[in-house]
């Protein structure tokens, strides 16, 4: 569904990918892991054409490569994005109303649906959602992207900064989109969440992805762990 | 001062004050999106004036008042589509030279085309006379359709902004433009639609207040460093802060005008006589109706040292 071949990427004359090579079937949770400034966050703003990018990026088939990051986010590509980036002056239903690509977006998703997955955001949906907690906005943001109906969702540091049981949230959430048939790049830092969820792992240090194999393999794999993972 | 000196000269100074929120109003939003301080805003609202009174006289003053906007609206997004986003991989600071160079482009087009006298963009009929008269002072019509005018555009902008899709997207890309474009809605076409709006809009400003005051060459240098001030004092990219501003120092400029009243003439009926032989002669005795054309950038300098960020402006990262 989504090939990276020699991927590389750079901000401005710094290169922060050298080579990124990985794949995700239709309906697969990959979980894509390293220390900070290993180049995770970097993989998806590759993805998403937010960054400048060589090598071989497709997307269904089609190259992505150079485009646009609306026009690949209109391709069926969702990014939640690391810090969240709700809009503070917008209400939680106009938060969600921007997710939908067009006025009259017929997906997968409701704002129903939305409303039933986290009920708090309907008690709060014509509040400000600058004023939302933490892990309010991080529920907003996971649903502001599904109102785009992506068959793909990139999702970054999801559990960052949040409480255990919101984190347990953004797991069954989680699930719940591969129910659906959505493909997941979830990126963490934290392995709990990721060996959980996750069908496959990748492991990146140095802008290069050093380890691909089910969570299983990477559990008994202490020396990639202590190398790539642990602090 | 009476009463109805008050009355005219805050009517005056209202419609001085919303057109210059008209011409602010799209350099403001222009700011606050795209971080690009035009230059050539004003030059917009000129080539709204010649527009309209070259149109006026081949499809009459109302259809011009409408077409004039709309082709100047495409040439601003014209503007920015193959020029301003082509430059922006270079910074801000060669989008701001484009925009000044582009100032200056204008402006000899302008002189090659209606030479460099005033041109003779008359009221139409319907405009001409006075609204009103109270104790032996006029309201000229003029003003009143400026103030009409001003307030439709105020409500029609803030109808887009909160309850259209498309004020929605530009709502939040004013804050956010690369998450709003993640999120697969066409930025660099809100970029355009914006850029050209506040264009028209400015266009629309000049073609109703070139007949109103004068069109001439020199007309957008008048305004275009006022709306500068305004754009700061109200603070960059507040629309709010914009007409605050605008209606602070449009009322301001207007009374300061009518004012002639030096610390001379305060003095007088104290007793105290201001000779010029006395030190500081010329400082006393200007009238506050002389120093008028300073006080907006007086105001800008104690808002830069005071309020930095303008009085309804937030801080920008």
């Amino acid at each position: 569904m989504l090939t990276l071949e020699g991927v590389h990427a750079y901000y401005g004359k710094s290169h922060i990918l050298h080579g990124v090579t990985f794949d995700i079937a239709p309906g697969e949770i990959v979980a894509l892991l390293g220390r900070n400034g290993s180049g995770r966050s970097t993989t998806a703003k590759a993805i998403m054409g937010m960054v400048k990018v060589e090598g071989a990026l497709r997307w269904k088939q089609q190259s992505i490569l150079y485009h646009k990051p609306y026009e690949i986010a209109r391709m069926g590509i969702g990014y939640v994005p690391e810090n969240r980036e709700i809009f503070p002056n917008l209400t939680v239903h106009q938060n969600l109303l921007l997710g939908q690509k067009r006025s009259r977006s017929i997906g997968r998703w409701t704002f129903d649906d939305m409303y039933a997955m986290f009920p708090r955001l309907k008690e709060r949906q014509h509040t400000d959602a600058g004023v939302l907690s933490g892990g309010e906005q991080q529920m907003l943001t996971l649903c502001r992207t599904l109102m785009g109906d992506p068959d793909l969702i990139i999702i970054d540091e999801p559990t960052e900064g949040l409480a255990p049981k919101i984190v347990e949230l953004v797991g069954a959430y989680i699930l719940r989109l591969k129910e659906r048939g959505i493909s997941v790049l979830l990126i963490e830092q934290k392995l709990t969440i990721a060996m959980s969820v996750s069908d496959r792992a990748l492991v990146m240090g140095h802008g290069q992805i050093v380890f691909s194999g089910t969570p299983a393999a990477l559990e008994n794999a202490p020396a990639v762990r202590a190398e790539w993972l642990e602090v | 001062m009476n009463t109805a000196f008050i009355v005219i000269s805050l009517m005056n100074g209202i419609s001085y004050g919303l057109l210059l929120f008209m011409l602010s109003a799209g350099l403001t939003l222009i700011f606050s999106m795209m971080g690009v301080l035009n230059f050539a805003h004003a030059s917009f609202y000129m080539l709204g004036a010649y527009f309209a009174y070259s149109l006026m006289g081949v499809i009459g003053f109302w259809p011009a008042l409408i077409i004039a906007p709309l082709a100047v609206g495409l040439i601003g997004a014209l503007f920015e589509r193959y020029s301003l986003r082509r430059v922006h991989r270079f910074g801000h600071v060669a989008e701001l030279l484009i925009t000044f160079g582009l100032s200056y482009l204008v402006l000899e087009v302008v002189q090659l085309l209606w030479g460099r006298a005033a041109v003779p963009y008359a009221l139409p009929p319907a405009l001409q006379g006075t609204l009103f008269t109270l104790y032996d002072i006029q309201f000229p019509k003029s003003r009143s359709f400026i103030m009409l005018v001003a307030v439709l555009m105020l409500v029609a902008v803030w109808l887009l902004l909160t309850r259209t899709r498309i004020g929605l997207i530009i709502q939040a890309a004013l804050k956010n433009p690369e998450m709003v474009e993640a999120l697969g809605h066409n930025v660099p076409r809100v970029f355009m639609f914006v850029f050209g709006g506040g264009a028209a809009l400015a266009a629309l400003a000049g073609a109703i207040a070139g007949n109103t005051y004068v069109t001439e060459p020199s007309m957008a240098a008048a305004v275009g460093s006022i709306i500068f001030v305004v754009v700061v004092v109200g603070g960059m990219g507040s629309l709010s802060g914009a007409f605050v501003a605008s209606l602070l120092i449009g009322i301001v400029q207007t009374f300061a005008v009518a004012l002639d009243i030096s610390v001379a003439t305060v003095l007088q009926p104290l007793g105290i006589s201001v000779s010029p032989q006395i030190f500081g002669y010329a400082l006393l005795s200007l009238t506050i109706s002389q120093m008028a054309p300073i006080l907006p950038y007086l105001f800008l300098v104690l808002i830069l040292i005071f309020r930095p960020n303008g009085l309804l402006g937030t801080e920008r990262g």
